[in-house]
């Protein structure tokens, strides 16, 4: 089955205030959406309205293929090395090949490390690291470039890449510039409702 | 999946595991020490009042892991990714249940043998004890894992866990006491009832509160 994502006419909240609302589009396989917005404008309830976490306040999201989420809770235990954390995810997962996505990312010389004490780019390594294990074709990424260092970036970037190249859908959250090819963009703040035009009216 | 999960909670609750669980142990046996000390060697005193204290430190023992049982792991977003690999919220609270009795339970019953000794409790009270504890713990785990739920997003929520913890364990400690007083076993059926009914539910419930907590 190929994977999809589909979000029609999709309103989301926070508290009482709309955020966005009247957001359509439409992910087929082996595609990748960049959504930018500025702070506050909702990129972050939108990932977690698409992931099914919370309800959206209108609209529908529908999807086929299961979905992976990366936010700025990679649900390690911080009292952990990083490696039993991360095995943690691989044993529920049933990853048999965690070494690869781990070297990749750089995580070989932390796996003895707790996980308190790595650095917020380390932390989002080790996030993205434990999505690989799941080898799932649809990828949320909610700002999977923040605190991570340049040489990390290419390979993100390079992941993401190969991830969509492979038939899967990445939707990537973030205020950096990214060098994925055939990379849509979405601008999330166009969305946002105008309540004080409608004040003046 | 489940015996996973199972496994990771137990090493984070579980007495002297690592994770610095054994607080309510301790706390349960330091209460059994100091009760002598306040009102003095009287045998007498000491075996007519001692079950009624153990049953009180076990009580308050149950609210002491309330504070990490569960708030962390939201914090963690450890639910969050549990929720998109497809386990439910109740299938969650429900091993968390088991672990959190687990951690608590058992090491409090096998702490009362220290504490019936040093509070002169006598044979049979003894064994009403321990079969009380045995059936009103559970219920004490499934009281502690449902308020922790519910309390998860407040500010104050550790604080506040504890105070609404005293009034509903209220009909486990009167059955459960009861039965040392009147020396009757019959009693600690109702202690069975009533634990078995809020085992069945706190799943339920909080399942409910945290899948609750996500959308604020």
């Amino acid at each position: 089955m190929q994977a999809q994502l589909r979000a029609s006419n999709l309103a989301c909240r926070r508290g009482d205030r709309v955020l966005f609302r009247k957001l359509s589009f439409s992910l087929e396989a082996a595609s990748a959406l960049h959504i930018t917005g500025a702070n506050g404008t909702g990129k972050t309830t939108m990932m977690r309205c698409l992931a099914g976490l919370t309800t959206p306040f209108a609209g529908e999201v529908e999807r086929s293929g299961e979905l992976g989420l990366l936010d700025e809770r990679p649900a390690l235990d911080p009292d952990q090395p990083l490696g039993k954390a991360l095995g943690f995810w691989e044993r529920i997962d049933g990853c048999a090949d965690p070494k690869e996505a781990q070297s990749m990312l750089g995580l070989t010389n932390l796996l003895e490390v707790p996980v308190r004490y790595l650095s917020t780019g380390q932390r989002k390594r080790a996030g993205l690291a434990a999505l690989m294990g799941r080898s799932v074709p649809i990828w949320l990424l909610d700002e999977p470039l923040s605190g991570l260092d340049t040489s990390a970036i290419a390979t993100v970037t390079q992941l993401i890449e190969s991830h969509v190249q492979g038939g899967g859908i990445a939707l990537i959250a973030s205020h950096q510039p990214l060098a994925v090819e055939g990379l849509k963009t979405l601008e999330l703040g166009d969305y946002v409702p105008r309540y004080e035009a409608e004040d003046e009216e | 999946m489940i015996g996973t999960l199972l496994k990771r909670d137990l090493a984070k609750f579980f007495p002297f595991a690592g994770g610095g669980a054994s607080l309510p142990v301790m706390f349960f046996v330091a209460v059994a020490m100091l009760y002598p000390f306040a009102v003095g060697p009287d045998v007498n005193i000491l075996s007519r009042t001692g079950g009624g204290v153990v049953w009180i430190a076990a009580l308050l023992a149950a609210i002491l892991p309330l504070e990490k049982l569960v708030t962390n792991d939201i914090e963690l977003g450890f639910f969050d990714q549990l929720r998109l690999r497809g386990l439910t919220e109740e299938m969650m609270m429900a091993v968390r249940l088991l672990a959190h009795w687990l951690s608590f339970g058992p090491p409090l019953i096998v702490a009362t043998f220290p504490a019936a000794a040093l509070l002169a409790i006598d044979g049979p009270t003894l064994q009403l004890l321990l079969l009380g504890l045995l059936a009103g713990t559970p219920g004490l785990a499934a009281i502690g894992l449902m308020i922790a739920a519910l309390t998860a997003s407040l500010r104050a929520g550790a604080a506040l866990s504890g105070l609404l913890m005293v009034p509903l364990a209220l009909p486990i400690l009167i059955f459960g006491a009861g039965a040392l007083a009147r020396q009757d076993i019959a009693s600690l059926g109702f202690v069975a009832a009533i634990s078995l009914g809020l085992v069945a539910m706190a799943p339920f419930a909080a399942g409910a509160a945290i899948k609750a907590a996500r959308e604020i």
